[in-house]
């Protein structure tokens, strides 16, 4: 069985599935939701590197350098958020932070 | 118009305007609470008398010089303003009319406002009664005296204000504020007319001067009302005619003249009975040559006036308050003169307005007299015998009602034969039934002045069994059943000064005013196509020949009738009047109910505007601006926003679907479309 491009993007779309589900039905913890979004970026990432083998263009890989790069300064951000709001809240469960809003 | 022989001063016509102007301000401001009480009674009669006898003498003067060197004055003293076209300016145009005018309302308001002193001596409202009157007086002659329409309408509106204020005098009686009211709001709806006539008059000849619409008024008549067949010129008389019949009260506007009758009675003498309520009567003849150009306003004119003549005339025998007697007299004797203009005849519509002020404000004044003996007493069934008690009232109102109802050689006389002569000749559609109704109403005229006349001076004495005399008597000079005393001389001096015009004036001015050419340049008649006046001249003699002519017509005999009818019913056998009210019940009800005209102003045409008002507050205002536009917008978005708010759950996975949501919706249509 040869890996075909459609391996490459329905690994993505699991990938990305796995961590859109992880973003709704997790309701505990802060960390496993920075943990999907991570993931999800690393979907995309699955996908720009599989079109950019499968078209011989190199554009994609070094797109996803950049994603890569911009992915470590925003869990480098979300966790720094997040020890912020443990020290204010004392607690980091998903369901009780509903203060985002008017 | 520049071919006088002579002009008059500028000069002298401001001071005959503007002198009973510093009066009224002098008295109303000083004289009143307004600026402190500074003056008192005396400062206040005496300055607003030297303001009107000082206009009376130089407006006599004037006439003077109109009659005697031909003298004119037309021009324009000063600009107001000009807005694009329209120039706005103050000026005077004296003629015969006018300088007739200017003294008439000068020499009855000198006479009112002598009177007033003994009249109103205890009424807490002296200085401003006096301030008003003066105010009125001025008013009048910037009416009379105008050179163009806009200065025109502005003395008719001061008129107007300062008959309002009067007329609600004594602001505590809430009949008195009713009435003013309904002066006020029918007068508006005259008012209207007039403003859309003097509109169209300067739409379509670009001025409000009077010598240079008349000077167009050839291209008036060319003209058709857009979208219309009718004649603009039509249009326009019947415009300004509308506001005529507001001003001097002609059916169905008239229904503000009895109930004006609230006033104090000086000023139903002067205002509505001598000069103000002639206002349209004037306009209509200054206005003479587009009258002239308009046989179907003519008519309009002719059958309103006829109906006012006869009809109002008919309420006048049923009334007991001797203040609504004369003011439905008045009414009537306005229908004559409103009768002489739709026959073409001007000169005789003002010729009996002349007479008319002086008769008719005689005889106000003597009721006013009356009531004074009486003790504020106004009811007609309770009086009698009062010509032994009040002989210098008694005498003056005897030659006033003679006057009034046109025996030979009054000054009645000569205006109302002339004004029934011209209705015979007139050729216009309505003048057979105008001539009839005028000749009907000489009957009626004579049956309700003596019945008056009588119940009031003759018979048994009633005074001392009025139920109603122990009360509702505010001045209580005197014991209520002390007998009827005669008035002190500032009362008397007037009805006598009255009297003399009332008897004589006709006598002396027909000659010239109708057949002579005191009015050649102020009035104007198509003789070809409206020949009364000049037939009416065919058969003129001089004064003594009608006279004795009279004696073998009809109006005459129908007024002899009417005197011998009233003395029957009223003297001899006063017990006829109750058994014809009892057979002509459905009659009776009708005159007194006035024909329901106010019922049907309340009711249908009160009630129909209020309803209008009514659904266009709560529609127009309140629900559609208030509710929908208003209220609305912001309840719209108030209830969207509840709506959307609960969206915002503060959720962090709610906002996370809904993104993600987002982007399946935009990639579904970016698919689907491609």
């Amino acid at each position: 069985m040869t890996l075909t491009l459609g391996h490459f993007l329905s690994l993505g779309a699991i990938l990305f599935a796995l961590s859109v589900i992880g973003i709704f039905l997790n309701r505990k913890n802060l960390i496993i939701l920075l943990m999907a979004i991570e993931l999800m970026l690393l979907a995309v990432n699955m996908n720009f590197v599989a079109f950019s083998y499968y078209l011989g263009d190199m554009r994609g890989q070094i797109f996803v350098f950049f994603i890569l790069t911009v992915a470590a300064a925003e869990s480098a951000i979300g966790l720094a958020i997040l020890v912020q709001l443990f020290r204010n809240k004392s607690n980091i469960n998903v369901d009780e932070l509903n203060s985002l809003k008017g | 118009m520049n071919t006088m022989s002579q002009t008059l001063a500028a000069s002298t016509l401001l001071v005959i305007a503007l002198a009973p102007l510093v009066g009224a301000i002098v008295a109303g401001v000083f004289g009143t609470a307004f600026g402190g009480n500074r003056i008192g009674r005396r400062v206040s009669h005496s300055l607003t008398i030297a303001g009107v006898a000082l206009s009376f003498v130089l407006s006599a003067s004037v006439l003077w010089d109109v009659v005697m060197h031909g003298a004119r004055f037309n021009d324009t003293i000063y600009h107001w303003m000009q807005v694009g076209g329209l120039k706005m300016e103050v000026g005077f145009l004296v003629d015969g009319l006018t300088a007739m005018m200017m003294c008439v309302v000068t020499f009855v308001s000198l006479m009112v406002h002598v009177y007033t002193i003994g009249y109103m001596h205890d009424d807490d409202g002296y200085n401003r009664f006096f301030a008003y009157i003066s105010l009125f007086t001025f008013s009048m002659l910037m009416l009379v005296m105008s050179n163009n329409l806009l200065q025109l309408f502005f003395g008719w509106e001061a008129v107007g204000l300062v008959s309002y204020l009067l007329i609600g005098f004594w602001f505590n009686k809430p009949t008195a504020i009713f009435a003013n009211m309904k002066a006020f709001l029918v007068n508006r709806v005259g008012d209207f007319g007039f403003i859309l006539g003097i509109g169209l008059i300067y739409a379509y000849a670009g001025t409000l001067n009077y010598t240079e619409i008349f000077a167009l008024s050839g291209e008036l008549a060319r003209e058709g009302f857009p979208g219309t067949d009718w004649m603009l010129i039509t249009v326009i008389c019947i415009c300004l005619f509308i506001g005529a019949m507001g001003k001097s009260a002609q059916f169905p506007l008239h229904v503000w003249l009895p109930d004006s009758m609230e006033g104090p009675t000086p000023i139903s003498a002067l205002i509505h009975a001598a000069t103000m309520v002639t206002a349209g009567i004037f306009m209509v003849a200054r206005m003479s040559p587009l009258f002239e150009l308009s046989d179907t306003a003519l008519n309009f004119v002719l059958v309103i006036g006829a109906i006012t003549a006869l009809f109002m005339g008919f309420l006048g025998i049923i009334q007991n308050d001797i203040k609504r007697v004369v003011a439905y007299s008045t009414l009537s004797q306005l229908g004559y003169m409103t009768v002489a203009l739709g026959a073409s005849a001007y000169s005789v519509a003002v010729f009996h307005l002349m007479t008319h002020a002086f008769f008719k404000a005689l005889l106000f004044l003597a009721a006013g007299s009356v009531i004074m003996g009486v003790h504020h007493n106004q009811d007609i069934r309770w009086m009698g015998g009062l010509r032994k008690y009040m002989p210098i009232t008694w005498i003056t109102a005897l030659l006033g009602s003679l006057a009034l109802i046109g025996t030979p050689l009054f000054a009645g006389f000569y205006s109302k034969d002339s004004i029934i002569e011209a209705v015979h000749f007139s050729n216009l559609p309505g003048a057979g039934f105008a001539y009839f109704a005028v000749l009907a109403g000489v009957f009626v005229t004579a049956f309700y002045s003596f019945r008056m006349y009588f119940l009031v001076f003759h018979g048994k004495e009633r005074f001392d069994q009025n139920p109603d005399a122990h009360h509702g008597d505010p001045h209580g000079h005197g014991h209520p059943d002390a007998h009827p005393h005669e008035s002190p001389w500032v009362v008397t001096v007037p009805l006598v000064l009255l009297a003399i015009p009332s008897v004589l004036i006709g006598f002396i001015t027909i000659g010239p005013m109708l057949f002579g050419d005191f009015f050649k340049d102020a009035i104007f008649v198509d003789a070809a196509a409206h020949p009364a006046m000049a037939e009416l001249a065919s058969i003129f003699h001089g004064p003594m020949a009608m006279a004795t002519h009279a004696l073998t017509t009809a109006p005459f005999w129908l007024a002899l009738a009417g005197v011998v009818a009233a003395y029957y019913m009223y003297m001899v056998n006063p017990a006829l009047p109750a058994a014809i009210k009892r057979n002509l019940m459905p009659v009776y009800t009708l005159l007194e109910n006035k024909y329901y005209m106010d019922w049907f102003n309340e009711n249908v045409l009160a009630r129909a505007t209020r309803g209008l008002g009514t659904a266009l507050w709560k529609g127009g205002d309140q629900g559609l601006i208030d509710g929908v536009l208003v209220n609305g917008s912001w309840k719209v978005v108030g209830w969207m926003a509840s709506i959307v708010r609960r969206l915002q759950s503060g959720f962090l996975y709610h906002y996370a679907l809904s993104m993600i949501l987002g982007v399946f919706v935009l990639m579904t249509y970016f698919v689907w479309r491609s």
